[in-house]
């Protein structure tokens, strides 16, 4: 039973729906966007995640047509959309703040922009109804949006934003003002009718769970340059810098000279006294090359004796970060880094084996982490 | 569980207290409105029921002839008068007619002005509200005096276009309706300024990028997103300029000519000119049952708009 993986990035004959072509964008003397190329294709639920102030609001205002560009081009679906202003752009925009009409009902508000397209009651009334079915806002559709409450809120923007059928649809935060629990469920809900509809989406949150969670692909971007494109996957193992790494989840990161020992494996002197470290990488390194060991506290293991492993480092236990579900262990080393080892709570706590002060080993496999050079 | 902690009874004392400090909060403005209004009110309505009398005061009967003796011989033959002499209706008409058409003028020059100052800078708007407050500063019927300076024959305006050669006479423009219009533009155009630039003010700007995301030109956003949004503020500064411009009195016998037919003016002549206290006061009250229903409007109104923000 093979099902074919969504991937049209990798195949070259796709053609994206959105391509970005060496975009800039100055505000002033501040360089928003730098030189930035990117492609987006079509279905795709392609998340752009930054911290703020590093470019994605405005990457996504250029899409919408809220900013020009200083220099480069965008292309939507082969054509170049630099002079098409907002109102003529097939794309469609959920603002973080949401935007709705507060004069306006909830029905009015779906149908403010199918109205203005179109003359055709009995056509509007019913695409109306299908997004408020979509959004399960049948209930609410007489409501101003002062009436109602802030996921309402969340879905009435949706609905609006998505009743046109754009080509793409941007989300600028669109979860940022909800509470946690009802922002894991509308993640999915998200995802539900993306699927749904065959959309594109477009999304902006500087929420790295919420990007993991929600896209098929993630763009990493920092200071106006985009880090890091790739699959939630592949961002989260194999990050190509210590930026992304560090960005997506936490990370342990040691120091030190590359020294390849044999084919695709390397020797990391991390520490003067310290046996070095083995690592497997796939990019090369030249002899004694300043290089970085990322490794996932996950990928950790802790033990009371010295394991038979690829990698194993005598320290203390620091700190232990009580998570319910895990145990987080700050293990010190001599040298006076801390490495974390992140270990599933699966027996009682009162049964824990490793306490504060105790002397331990942690140990890691030569697979486990990953060589980065910056 | 001991005896009552001393903040509780504290709490019990500071309870009855609060409920005084209340009440007599509340009466405070009641008391300021009998005081000011009520009791004016009622003496302006006792004179309307009277009649005009060669003494002074000029009319009777007067609280001197005893209470009883007063309240007998009030009538409402003023009001009845009011109805028979065809000036007076028409002066209520050409006034309400000025003070609709100065209303729509002051809205038509104050909502550009007001949308211009909530885009500017927020470095500038605080001058700009500034500037809009400024001829406050300075005596009403100063102002108002100099606009006779400006517009009259060999005034300003005139001089200014003949000397650029629009006009090769000059305009009769004072002791027209035009300067009385021009005159209550000038004088209210804050009181429209100011309600409008605060509605626009609140307008979050993302609103109106959505109204264009969503297929709108910057003309349609404006009308179907702007102006309704700002709707309360045009309300609110509509009838702060119709209400007072209705009885107004100083305007148009400065700027007004004899075609100038306002319901203050009337007011003023029957006062100081006919001397005839009772007539005058059944003109006022008239005035003020006109200006209760667009009161009442207004007060509603602000009361809605209390309503949806909470």
């Amino acid at each position: 039973m093979a099902e074919t993986v969504f991937a049209p990035w990798d195949d070259p004959n796709e053609k994206p729906l959105i391509r970005f072509r060496n975009v800039t964008k100055r505000f002033g003397d501040f360089i928003a966007i730098d030189d930035l190329t990117l492609d987006i294709f079509e279905r795709e639920f392609f998340a752009l995640l930054g911290p703020s102030g590093c470019g994605k609001t405005t990457m996504m205002r250029m899409l919408a047509g809220f900013e020009n560009l200083t220099d480069g081009s965008i292309e939507l679906a082969g054509q170049d959309i630099a002079g098409v202003p907002a109102n003529k752009r097939a794309v469609n925009m959920m603002f973080q703040s949401y935007a709705l009409f507060p004069h306006l009902s909830v029905w009015d508000n779906i149908a403010f922009g199918l109205r203005r397209e179109s003359n055709d009651k009995a056509a509007i009334a019913a695409r109306v109804e299908e997004m408020l079915k979509l959004t399960r806002l049948e209930k609410f559709a007489r409501r101003k949006p002062h009436q109602i409450s802030g996921g309402q809120r969340q879905r009435v923007a949706l609905a609006r934003s998505l009743a046109k059928a754009p080509k793409l649809l941007l989300l600028d935060e669109p979860l940022g003002a909800l509470d946690a629990k009802l922002r894991e469920a509308t993640q999915f809900e998200l995802m539900d009718i993306q699927e749904k509809t065959g959309t594109t989406f477009v999304i902006v949150t500087h929420d790295q769970e919420e990007a993991m969670t929600v896209a098929s692909r993630v763009a990493v971007m920092d200071e106006g340059r985009v880090m890091q494109v790739a699959t939630p996957e592949r961002i989260y193992e194999a990050p190509n810098s210590v930026y992304v790494a560090d960005f997506i989840g936490d990370v342990n990161i040691l120091r030190g000279q590359a020294k390849p020992i044999e084919n695709e494996t390397y020797e990391v002197n991390w520490a003067a006294q310290q046996t070095p470290v083995v690592a497997a990488s796939t990019r090369p390194f030249s002899d004694g090359q300043a290089c970085h060991l990322a490794i996932r506290p996950e990928k950790v293991a802790i033990h009371r004796d010295k394991p038979e492993a690829d990698n194993a480092v005598q320290g203390k236990v620091l700190d232990i970060a009580y998570l319910g579900n895990l145990s987080t262990y700050h293990v010190e080393l001599p040298t006076g880094d801390i490495i974390k080892a992140q270990v599933a709570n699966t027996r009682r706590i009162s049964r824990r084996d490793f306490t504060w002060e105790d002397p331990v080993w942690v140990s890691w496999t030569k697979t486990a982490g990953v060589l980065l050079a910056k | 569980m001991g005896r009552p902690g001393l903040g509780e009874l504290d709490q019990d004392r500071r309870g009855a207290f609060g409920e005084m400090r209340r009440a007599v909060l509340i009466a405070v403005p009641y008391a300021w409105l009998f005081a000011l209004f009520l009791i004016p009110f009622a003496v302006v309505f006792k004179i309307s029921l009277s009649d005009i009398a060669l003494a002074i005061p000029p009319y009777t009967p007067t609280a001197k002839d005893g209470i009883w003796n007063m309240l007998s011989q009030l009538d409402f033959e003023n009001f009845i008068f009011l109805t028979e002499d065809d000036l007076y209706w028409k002066a209520y008409v050409s006034s309400l007619q000025i003070a609709l058409i100065s209303m729509l003028l002051t809205l038509l020059v104050g909502y550009p002005m007001a949308y211009a100052m909530a885009r500017a800078p927020e470095q500038w708007r605080p001058t700009l509200l500034m500037l809009v407050i400024l001829p406050f500063w300075t005596s009403f019927l100063i102002r108002v005096y100099a606009w006779v300076g400006i517009l009259s024959g060999e005034g300003f305006l005139n001089q200014f276009l003949l000397w650029i050669g629009i006009i090769d006479a000059p305009l009769t423009i004072l002791n027209t309706n035009t300067a009385v219009y021009i005159g209550i533009v000038y004088t209210y155009l804050p009181f429209m300024i100011l309600p409008i630039y605060s509605a626009l003010d609140r307008l979050d700007g993302s609103l109106i990028e959505a109204a264009e995301d969503l297929g709108c030109s910057r003309i349609k956003a404006f009308w179907l997103v702007t102006i309704p949004l700002s709707r309360n503020g045009i309300i609110a500064g509509c009838f702060l300029v119709f209400i007072p411009a209705l009885g107004e009195f100083v305007i148009p016998s400065l700027l007004g000519g004899s075609g100038t037919l306002m319901i203050g003016k009337v007011l003023f002549e029957e006062f100081f000119s006919n001397r005839d206290w009772p007539v005058a006061s059944a003109v006022a009250v008239i005035l003020l049952l006109i200006l209760i229903i667009p009161i009442v409007l207004f007060q509603r109104n602000e009361q809605k708009q209390v309503e949806a923000e909470g």
